[in-house]
Formats: C-alpha cells, sequence, structure tokens
C-alpha cells in the first residue's frame, strides 16, 4: 500500500467508531484515573489487511527456524546449564504474555478514545500470539532436548512452585486492580518499555552463546510487535498525564511498576545469564553491563526522563536503588544462592559453578568470591546424595530466608529487611518500597483521597506456609516434582544424567522438615522477634561461609 | 576516554559439542515427552490443547498459592462468580477450531488475500460501473452503517469477553472472535473507500449519518450498545453469537445481502461479506460448542437452561424489534428477489434449530 493510500485507510477506519447514545459500554474494570479532559492521542494505527500478512510472514520464518535447529541438530551442542533454567522461564512467561491479551479490555474501557481501541485489541491478539508461538517452544524443548523432565509438567509446576509465584506477579499484576495502574503503568509503560528488553533483547544473545538459536529466533520475533504495544502505552499516559488530578496516582503507580519489576525481573533474568551461561568471555556483558545499557540508559534516560517536562516526578531514588542492589549489594547473586539452596523443590537442575566462573564473577563483581565462592564450593561438595543431606538442611553458613510479602522473592539483603505488622500479620519486607507497596499503595485510600478501584495483595503469599512443618520428601512428592519412575527428583544439583546413583531420590530427601519462616516469626514473643530480626539483618553484611 | 583507531578485537563465544539431544542417554523421565498435567480430549494431545491448556492457572487445578492480587472490591483472576451461568467443569470447553499462533494468521491471511485479489480485480474490471444507482445507495448506506456494528461488537464485546472466562480455552476462542471482527468491519471500511474513489455516484461519509440517524438502523445501533453494556460475560456471548448474530446479523448478511448482490450486478460483496460468514460459522461452532456444554451439564443443565430462557427473554424482543425496522431496506435495490417476511422467516428458523440444538425451548416471541 503506497503512503497516500495508507493515511487514507488510516483516517476511513477511525470512522468506525461512533458516540453511543442508548447505552455505553459496561464498566467492568474500574479506574481512579480521570481522562474527561485528557486530549486525543492517535498512537500507532494497525490495519487488519496489512497486520494479518505480516505477521504470517513472521510466523513462517519462525517455524522455519524450528525446522532447521531440528534438522540441523542444535540441541547437539545446546549447554544443559543454560536449557534448565529455561524449565523455569518458559514455564511462566506464557502466562504473562496472554495475561497482556486480556488486560486490553481493561485499557479499552478506561480511555474514552476510540483512536486507541484498535491498537489495544489488535495488541490482545499479538499477544495471543506470543503466548502460544512459546508454548510451542518450550513443546520443542521438550520433544528434543535430552532432559524433558519439568518441561512436561511445566504448567503444573509454574502453579505450585516458589519461583512460579514470584513470576506471575508479572501478570496478575498486568490484569488485577486499577485498570490504568495494570494495564498501563504496571504492563505497558514498566514492563513493556522497560524490561522487555532484558528479556527479550539481552537474554537470547545468552542463549544464541549456549548452543541454542531458537530462544533468539522466537523472542526476537516477539520483541518486534513490541514497538506498538510501547505506542499505545505512551499515548495512554499522555492523555493521563493532561489531568493534574493523575499526577499522585501515577508516581504511585511508577514507583510501584518499576520496583516491582526490578525485583521480579531483575531477579529471574539475571539469574538465568549470570548464572545459566557457560560464555565467560571476560568482555561478554555482565547482566549489571546489560542494564546499564538497556534499563539505565535507554529506558531510564531516554523515556522516563523526558516525562518531567510534563511535571512529572520520575521515581529517581528507585531507579539508582535498583542499580545499587545489582552492582553493590549483589541481588542476582543473592537470588541465584537462593534458587540453588532450594534445588529439591525446583522443577530444574542447576548447575555447579566452576573455577572459570568464580573467575569471571571475580572479574565483573570484584569481592565476589568472598561473599559466594564458599557457598558455591559447598554447592558442589554436597551435589550427590548417600553422605549428605540437601545444602539447605546443612551447616553452610547460610540461613533460609524470609520472604518479602510484596514482591515475593525473599528478603535476600539482609540488611534491608523491613518487619511490620501488617493487617495483623507480622510480615517481611525486602526493602521500604516492598513495604510501602503493600501498606500504602495497594490501600483504598491514597494520601487522604479514596482510591477504590486500587488493588489489593492477596493469595497465600508465603509460599512456605504451605509446606510449614512437612517432611521435605512428602513436599517434592506432593508438588509433582519426582520422575516416572516414581523415586528420582526432577531437581538436582548438578548435571550428571550418566550415573543414577549420583541423582538424588526422595529417600535421600526425607527426615528434613521445612518451616515456614513467616510462621515461626508470628510465634515469636516481641523479644524473640526483635533479637531474630536483629540478628537476621546482622548476618547480611557478613560474608556468607 | 579518547576515539582509539586500534581495531577492537573481534570474540565470540565458544561452541561445545555436548551432546544433550533427545535419546542421547537413558535415566528417569528421559522418555517423559508430552505435558503431562491435564487429559488432552483424544488419545494425543493435540498442538491446541497444549498450547492453550492450563496456561491461565485455577485454584481448582494447580495454583497452590491462590490470585496473588486482587481487585478493589472483589478477588482476583478469573472468579466463576464473573457469570451467573455454572459448570461442573469450565475446563471441558475446548474450541472446536482450535485457534492458536499460527491458525489465526494463516486463516486470516488467505482471508485478507482473497479480499484484496477481489477488490484489485474489482477495480481492474470497473465493476462498479455497472451497478445500478439503487444498489450503490443500497451498498453505500446499509453495508455503511452494518460495518460499525461488526466494529463495535470486536472491541466492546468480544475484546471484552476474553478478560473474564475462567478458562483459556474460552478466552482465547473469543478473542480470535474479535479478531474477525475487527478485520471484516475494516475490509467493509476500506471497501466503502475504494466506491467513494471509483468513478459513481457514491458518498463515503453517508454510513455515519446512518447509522447514527436513519431510523431503520437505530433499533440494530441500540441492541450493539445495549450489549455492550452486559457485565456478565456468558450473558454477552449467548445474546450476541446466539441471539443477535441469528436474528439480525445472518438476517442481514445471509438472507439479504448474500441472496440479492448477485441480482445486482454485485460480485464484489459476496465475497466480503461471505468471509464474514465463513467467520461467524467458525464463531457460532465454537460458540454452539459451549453453550451445549451448559446445557448438558449434569449437575447445572437445568439452571443454566432456566438462565438461557431468561436471557432469551430478554434478548430475543430485542432483536426482532431490531430485525422488523430493517424491513425498508429490503425494498431498496432495484432487483428484489427475495422479501423481508421470507428472509426472517428463513432466519427465525435457523435459529430456532440452533436453540434446539442447545436443548433450550424456542421463546414464544419469536412466534409473534
Ligand atoms: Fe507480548
Ligand atoms: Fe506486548
Ligand atoms: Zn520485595
Amino acid at each position: 500500500m503506497s503512503r497516500q493510500s495508507l493515511t487514507k485507510a488510516h483516517a476511513k477506519i477511525t470512522e468506525l467508531s461512533w458516540e453511543p447514545t442508548f447505552a455505553t459500554p459496561a464498566t467492568r474494570f474500574g479506574t481512579d484515573y480521570t481522562f474527561e479532559r485528557a486530549p486525543k492521542k492517535d498512537p500507532l494505527k494497525q490495519i487488519m489487511r496489512s497486520y494479518f500478512p505480516m505477521e504470517e510472514e513472521k510466523d513462517n520464518r519462525v517455524y522455519g527456524a524450528m525446522d532447521g535447529a531440528i534438522r540441523g541438530n542444535m540441541f547437539r551442542q545446546v549447554q544443559q546449564r543454560w536449557l534448565e533454567w529455561q524449565k523455569l522461564f518458559l514455564s511462566i512467561i506464557p502466562f504473562p504474555e496472554i495475561s497482556a491479551a486480556r488486560a486490553m479490555p481493561m485499557a479499552i474501557d478506561a480511555v474514552p478514545n476510540p483512536e486507541i481501541h484498535n491498537g489495544l485489541a489488535v495488541q490482545m491478539i499479538d499477544e495471543v500470539r506470543h503466548s502460544t508461538i512459546q508454548m510451542n517452544l518450550k513443546k520443542l524443548y521438550m520433544n528434543n532436548y535430552i532432559d524433558p523432565a519439568g518441561f512436561d509438567m511445566t504448567e503444573k509446576a509454574f502453579a505450585n512452585n516458589y519461583a512460579g509465584t514470584i513470576g506471575r506477579q508479572f501478570g496478575e499484576g498486568f490484569i488485577t486492580g486499577d485498570a490504568i495502574t495494570a494495564a498501563n503503568i504496571y504492563l505497558t509503560v514498566v514492563a513493556e518499555t522497560a524490561f522487555t528488553n532484558t528479556l527479550f533483547v539481552a537474554m537470547p544473545d545468552e542463549a544464541a552463546a549456549n548452543g541454542d538459536y531458537l530462544l533468539p529466533t522466537v523472542v526476537h520475533s516477539v520483541q518486534s510487535d513490541e514497538s506498538r504495544h510501547i505506542s499505545n502505552g505512551y499515548s495512554i499516559l499522555l492523555m493521563a498525564l493532561a489531568d493534574e488530578r493523575n499526577r499522585p496516582l501515577l508516581e504511585r503507580d511508577l514507583r510501584y511498576a518499576w520496583w516491582n519489576n526490578h525485583c521480579v525481573v531483575d531477579a529471574a533474568i539475571g539469574t538465568f545469564i549470570e548464572y545459566g551461561t557457560k560464555d565467560r568471555r571476560k568482555d561478554r556483558e555482565s547482566y549489571a553491563e546489560m542494564w546499564r545499557r538497556w534499563i539505565y540508559d535507554d529506558y531510564y534516560r531516554s523515556y522516563l526522563l523526558p516525562l518531567e517536562k510534563y511535571g512529572l516526578t520520575i521515581p529517581h531514588d528507585l531507579v539508582e536503588e535498583a542499580w545499587n542492589r545489582i552492582t553493590n549489594k549483589g541481588y542476582v547473586h543473592e537470588v541465584a544462592r537462593f534458587f540453588a539452596t532450594g534445588w529439591p523443590v525446583n522443577y530444574w537442575r542447576i548447575d555447579a559453578m566452576t573455577d572459570t566462573d568464580f573467575e569471571w564473577f571475580e572479574h565483573k563483581y570484584p569481592g565476589w568470591y568472598s561473599k559466594y565462592g564458599k557457598w558455591w564450593e559447598n554447592y558442589n561438595r554436597l551435589a550427590y546424595p548417600g553422605r549428605n543431606k540437601p545444602i539447605a538442611f546443612e551447616e553452610v553458613g547460610y540461613q533460609y530466608p524470609h520472604r518479602c510479602w510484596t514482591c515475593m522473592v525473599p528478603a535476600l539483603i539482609r540488611e534491608d529487611m523491613v518487619t511490620e505488622k501488617v493487617d495483623d500479620q507480622w510480615r517481611t519486607y525486602c526493602s521500604e518500597t516492598c513495604y510501602w507497596t503493600d501498606a500504602v499503595a495497594f490501600r483504598s485510600e491514597y494520601e487522604g483521597r479514596p482510591t477504590p478501584n486500587m488493588g489489593r495483595l492477596t493469595g497465600f503469599r508465603e509460599w512456605e506456609t504451605l509446606h510449614h512443618n512437612k517432611d521435605l520428601a512428602d513436599i517434592v512428592a506432593d508438588l509433582g516434582y519426582v520422575r516416572d519412575d516414581g523415586k528420582t527428583l526432577i531437581g538436582q544439583p548438578h548435571l550428571d544424567l550418566d550415573d543414577p546413583k549420583k541423582m538424588w531420590t526422595l529417600d535421600d530427601v526425607r527426615g528434613n522438615t521445612f518451616m515456614s519462616p513467616n510462621v515461626l516469626l508470628n510465634q515469636m514473643s516481641d523479644a524473640e522477634r526483635e533479637a531474630h530480626v536483629a540478628a537476621y539483618k546482622a548476618n547480611g553484611t557478613k560474608a556468607a561461609g | 576516554m579518547t576515539q582509539s583507531a586500534v581495531p577492537k578485537q573481534r570474540s565470540f563465544p565458544k561452541i561445545e559439542f555436548t551432546d544433550s539431544e533427545a535419546g542421547a542417554l537413558e535415566f528417569p523421565s528421559s522418555k517423559s515427552r508430552a505435558y503431562n498435567y491435564y487429559q488432552p480430549a483424544k488419545l494425543r494431545a493435540t498442538m491446541y490443547e497444549d498450547v492453550t491448556v492450563d496456561v491461565q492457572p485455577d485454584p481448582d487445578r494447580h495454583l497452590s498459592q491462590g490470585w496473588i492480587y486482587g481487585f478493589g472490591d472483589g478477588p482476583g483472576g478469573y472468579p466463576k462468580e464473573w457469570t451467573a451461568a455454572k459448570s461442573s467443569n469450565w475446563h471441558a470447553f475446548l474450541d472446536p477450531n482450535e485457534e492458536w499462533n499460527q491458525t489465526i494468521y494463516r486463516n486470516n491471511s488467505a482471508i485478507v488475500r482473497q479480499v484484496d485479489l477481489c477488490l484489485q480485480n474489482a477495480k481492474r474490471a470497473r465493476a462498479y460501473d455497472g451497478w445500478n444507482p439503487a444498489w450503490l445507495k443500497f451498498v453505500e448506506r446499509n453495508l455503511g452503517a452494518w460495518m460499525h456494528a461488526e466494529n463495535g461488537l470486536a472491541l466492546h464485546v468480544f475484546t471484552s469477553i476474553q478478560r473474564s472466562g475462567p478458562t483459556n480455552m474460552i478466552n482465547t476462542a473469543v478473542a480470535v472472535n474479535a479478531a474477525h471482527k475487527m478485520r471484516f468491519a475494516q475490509d467493509l471500511a476500506l471497501f466503502n473507500l475504494d466506491l467513494s474513489e471509483a468513478d459513481v455516484p457514491f458518498d463515503g461519509s453517508a454510513h455515519i449519518g446512518v447509522w447514527k440517524d436513519a431510523p431503520e438502523w437505530q433499533p440494530t445501533r441500540e441492541v450493539v450498545e445495549r450489549l455492550t453494556a452486559v457485565g456478565d460475560w456468558c450473558e454477552l456471548l449467548f445474546a450476541t453469537n446466539i441471539v443477535f448474530e441469528q436474528l439480525v446479523g445472518s438476517l442481514f448478511r445471509t438472507e439479504l445481502v448474500m441472496q440479492i448482490a448477485a441480482r445486482n450486478g454485485d460480485y464484489i460483496t459476496p465475497t466480503i461479506v461471505g468471509t464474514g460468514e465463513y467467520d461467524y460459522d467458525r464463531d457460532l461452532n465454537y460458540t454452539r460448542n459451549l453453550f451445549r456444554l451448559l446445557t448438558r451439564d449434569a449437575e447445572f443443565g437445568e439452571t443454566n437452561k432456566a438462565l438461557f430462557g431468561d436471557w432469551l427473554a430478554t434478548w430475543v424482543p430485542r432483536c426482532l424489534d431490531a430485525a422488523q425496522a430493517l424491513q425498508p431496506i429490503w425494498s431498496q435495490p432495484a432487483d428484489k428477489p427475495v422479501t423481508f417476511a421470507s428472509s426472517l422467516d428463513a432466519a427465525k428458523q435457523k435459529f430456532r434449530s440452533l436453540l434446539e440444538d442447545l436443548g433450550l425451548d424456542s421463546p414464544k416471541e419469536l412466534d409473534q
């Protein structure tokens, strides 16, 4: 289509909307934002006549590459260390994708601008594409990779696992609560505009370096739809900014959304990239370096900062603190160690770290060895069953952490943990901002104004509560993380598949009782709790081991 | 840092042969190569099932910690209470069209190419020149008005429903329905644009006034707007795909446009409207499956039937009013091979047999 006819076509499809007079669309999902004074913004429009063939062409390339990968025996050169983490990643990501589709009518209902409705509905179809194309990729891995265990129970594992629940925020956050908070600020302005760069651009680079070029093929294809989504979100953001009354809500939501995305996405993707790779070239970018480029420069400086000219206060402090957590407070390393501590209740295997890895970490994160090196040596030492328990139950100078009530990543930067009684329960938080999110932001009133549409934190948020005081073997069996011989665990603290004696079974983990830190905390007297929290926070600054 | 002339040394990751192919070793679960957390409908899981089932979790299935975000006034996720209809197992519904990534783009692209070719040929053959003025007027006004209905349903009915259904299978089927409607509405609009650019008396802006003010179209617009105001997703789907599409949509598309266009020298419109018919056929398929599941539910079948009876009592009169109001357009074309009465009869007849298929009684309003 020529440019001129494209312009005419756009104008024509705009004629399809009308102002209703008999009845207005039901407001199924409310918002506390107001758009009465909003100028009409015109995002990128999509004509279905060009949209479908364009996407079909992209699909054809993806499916062609998949066939090629199988014909070319890609799995002969895939690193298991890398692909194991895909059992976690690909169990999580199709849900946020489909949630993005489901979020679109919330934005449509909330924003009275027909110009934007078309783009949002097209985004809905894109997101169905993303979710199902990723499920299909996972199926290909299950069929062609040496160890299908964990891929085979993927959606069940996602739904009953502690790490799946962390990831689920990146999805439930799109579809629940205030329609603009969820479907615009959290989903588009922060998750899609900022964090899809680490998910769908930085991570696939690492996949390719580990012999897997299908993940890049699929997720780059996914990412190529993203600019339209970002344009949708930006239009809504500008409309919201036009009304003074939205200002405090925007600032609240940017703080919550930014911080929650950081906690969740940097935990997961940081771990995959730093601990899932075998590529230890000194000149390959670390996650921190990638973050600096994609998030700090591309997003914060080029997207967020310019919003200040509209009078919006940007959460500079939280951007800097996220950076600080990644570079100085060992956020990603702490998360990786936590995942590895919990290996019996994982549905993927985690490789040990070698001297080559140690060297690289020390080079990229000076001081790494003195904080984490000993622990990973212990992980290696305790890798096989028989003489020892799983590392979580051995004395290696590591205390199983309290979980953050808000982001559900544990309070791993121990000196930062906040402990407060909220809603009649003692809760722990990884940070002041996560405490604020629960105690202040997700409430029916904010800074003295009613916010009835704001969401609530619900559910059994501490995973450990569900398994309190149970034997580890029973927990693993109940979760279903057992291989088809009925006894060997799916999760293993090593990659050795060649010797059955090296693989842990239910019997090997039996006899260890698992306790919920939050249940115990709530059983303590005031004095006990204060002493416990003080010790927990003090432990944080010490080198482990 | 100053710019250096020394070329940066190129650096590559090392590729290593790891022998990580399926079958390289035997160990527990080394042959476990099927998703094992759900029961496929047939012996082998379909691609559709594998990429759809359980992607939207459910506390009644594997979701152990429950939904972790709630709304200000109620639970989050996909509460089953968002419709008055009840099922002993919502997950039993599978889309008979098995729509997922590949089918969505393949099917719609095929239609796009068909419509595109047809419109190109029409231009090249100067097909519009041969249309009589009455037919041009008919298309200008009525097809022009109808495309609004299609677009409204796309954005405010189907897109909306897919947030609310209790399973991924339901919501994805409805999302694809929305895509169909959006594409069809746009195709009608772009057809309208072609006509307004052809050298024939055709007012490309007349459709707005007809849709907003012409008396024959107001009751149709009223039903569409009332549909968008329904909060219960299942009622919305029922009222739209079972009632409105049969008594108004098919009445206009199948019983009128498809019957008379050719007789008025127009082979373009049936090609385009035919794609909408094809879409509805597929969309009715999944809708029929869903409601059949609900009326045949061992536990809730009878209460569902009573509920659907109430919905029929609400929506059938509204849709019949809309249908009746359209009567004058049957006499607008020069060649009138069908009468309004026979068209409405045919539409009612098909509607009755659809209801029968669902195990529902025909509402008395239908006989009036
Ligand atoms: Fe997406
Ligand atoms: Fe997106
Ligand atoms: Zn937190």
